[in-house]
């Protein structure tokens, strides 16, 4: 598969037809693997990592998820690519910027992906729509076993998988979902949840991962700690620290709707009104304006239909993919331009918001 | 105390004893042999500057971590405290005396409970079984043993065969 083909096909996260996706946009897991006898990608010379990045690529590219997958070096990917990349949470930013001797694979259908060389020898994660972490996890399980058998792994029977920063060793599992709050966001809440969370032992991020901010309502909750607990355990933790978050979310759409519905209708129909008209937008502001309309959706104001079209936007307002759509580079500025046309073109056709419809929000 | 000294430098017993009394104060330093060789203590020539970094070292004990360097890559506690990350998978044995308390605080527990990579360590297991094998062959021929050695021959090519690759999927 080449880099251009698995550009012009839709991501697992702007592909969502279900209303699954309601509050949980995106499950990940990924895993941390070294190999043994072989110092760490940060510390390894040019012509080890260049050993490691091709001996990682060839045992991966054999598994069977990887069949026809996208296998590249970093250094054969332009910016552009990159960038794109890093938006479909394909690849991180630190690898993105790797220099020689790093490489991705990438299944056909976009879940699978596989970095080499990143703070890691191997990052291996999965991703799917909606909320399903056992399935995610049965899946990265399985690919990491079929790697093992062709791979010697760093492994200490006490200290579990050896990873370059100690704070990945253990299982080198990060679990995470992208969740969508707005009606937290909206009440102020957020600040409440990310502290309880925190206690938990889990970590609020923005949509992009460490230092990324949380435009759109979007956050992504993931697991902290991986040693001294088995994978299952985990993922049953994080589990349950999602499932209470949801909670709290719909609760406080219900409280939302019932003390100040002209307040949450107000911010959803201006939202509308923007989208429709106007001829500036950053992409922090159209991913704020998305996300009301998503939240119209959930609360029914708009048909269910609008989902996928709000999901693929999410994706296709940053400014990788507007740059791909227009097909040349461009300036900030002139991406905001950009952007503001893509969204008034897309929400023309998009039909009006029925007030009267919101009821008891749907899940 | 009985037990013996440890290696200022690694987890073994130190059997090589420096001691160096600067300004009045004395300092004493431990290694084990492997140790005491690397760092060329046992070569009088290299003596005294020797002394010299191992009295820096030897002053308190994060000083003391300070000389540990990876025999697997070179790394140092120095890199480490720069980069936050290790050198390579040896380097969680070498700084094992630095990490300890590091874990503690990080993570749930300090010991692995997931999964184990059940089909690379049978591969090791395998290999280190056949290395000793072949040692046991090569002194039982040498020994004129021929009848131990036979037994180790067929015990080699057994294990060959348990280990060999399963055919193409």
């Amino acid at each position: 598969m080449t880099i251009a083909s698995l550009i012009a096909t839709p991501s697992e996260l702007t592909d969502s037809r279900t209303n699954k996706t309601a509050i949980v946009l995106m499950t990940r897991i990924r895993l941390a693997r070294n190999l043994a006898g072989r110092s760490f990608p940060g510390w390894a010379r040019p012509a080890q990592r260049s050993d490691i990045l091709a001996v990682c690529r060839e045992a991966v590219a054999a598994t069977a998820p990887m069949k026809r997958s996208l296998n590249v070096a970093v250094s054969e990917l332009s910016d552009l690519e990159k960038q794109i990349l890093v938006e479909r949470h394909l690849i991180s930013r630190e690898l993105s910027g790797s220099p020689q001797g790093s490489g991705v694979v990438i299944s056909r259908d976009q879940t699978v992906s596989v970095m080499v060389n990143e703070e890691d020898h191997l990052r291996i994660q999965v991703l799917r729509s909606g909320l399903q972490l056992r399935k995610t996890w049965n899946a990265i399980n399985d690919l990491d076993s079929a790697l093992e058998e062709r791979l010697d792994y760093a492994f200490s029977p006490t200290l579990g998988y050896l990873t370059a920063c100690p704070t990945n060793l253990g299982t080198g599992l990060r679990g995470s979902a992208m969740m969508h709050l707005p009606a937290l966001v909206i009440a102020g809440q957020m600040e409440k949840v990310v502290r309880a969370v925190n206690q938990l032992g889990m970590v609020v991020r923005g949509l992009f991962g460490e230092g990324s901010d949380a435009s759109g309502s979007i956050f992504q909750i993931s697991n902290q700690t991986t040693l001294g607990e088995a994978e299952e355990a985990i993922i049953k933790r994080l589990s349950g620290v999602l499932q209470s978050i949801i909670e709290h979310e719909m609760n406080a759409r219900a409280k939302l709707l019932e003390a100040d519905p002209g307040k949450v209708f107000d911010k959803v129909g201006r939202a509308y009104g923007i989208l429709q008209n106007s001829h500036l937008l950053s992409s922090g502001e159209a991913m704020n304006l998305l996300s009301l309309i998503r939240l119209g959706v959930d609360l029914g104001v708009f048909s269910e239909s609008h989902r996928s079209v709000i999901d693929r936007l999410f994706i296709e307002a940053q400014p990788g993919h507007l740059q791909h759509a227009q097909k040349a580079p461009c300036e900030p500025g002139q991406r905001d331009l950009l952007r503001a046309e893509r969204l008034r073109s897309e929400f023309a056709n998009l039909a009006r918001p029925d007030f009267s419809a919101a009821g008891e929000p749907r899940n | 105390m009985t037990n013996p000294l440890k290696c200022d430098f690694c987890p073994k017993p130190a059997t090589v004893h420096l001691t160096q009394i600067v300004n009045n104060k004395v300092h004493k330093v431990d290694l084990c042999e492997a140790c005491a060789q690397s760092k060329g203590v046992t070569d009088p020539t290299e003596f005294s500057s020797l002394a010299d970094l191992l009295l820096k070292a030897s002053l308190n004990p994060e000083q003391a971590a300070a000389g540990v360097r990876c025999a697997a890559c070179g790394f140092t506690q120095a890199d480490f405290k720069k980069h936050g990350r290790f050198g390579c998978p040896a380097c969680y044995e070498a700084f094992k005396a630095l990490l300890e308390p590091m874990l503690d605080g990080m993570h749930k527990g300090t010991t692995h409970a997931g999964k184990v990579p059940k089909a690379a360590l049978s591969r090791k297991t395998l290999s280190d079984r056949l290395t000793k094998l072949e040692v046991d062959l090569s002194q039982a021929i040498k020994a004129e043993q021929y009848e131990d050695a036979a037994r180790f021959r067929d015990e080699i090519n057994q294990a060959k065969q348990a280990g060999a690759p399963k055919p193409a999927e």
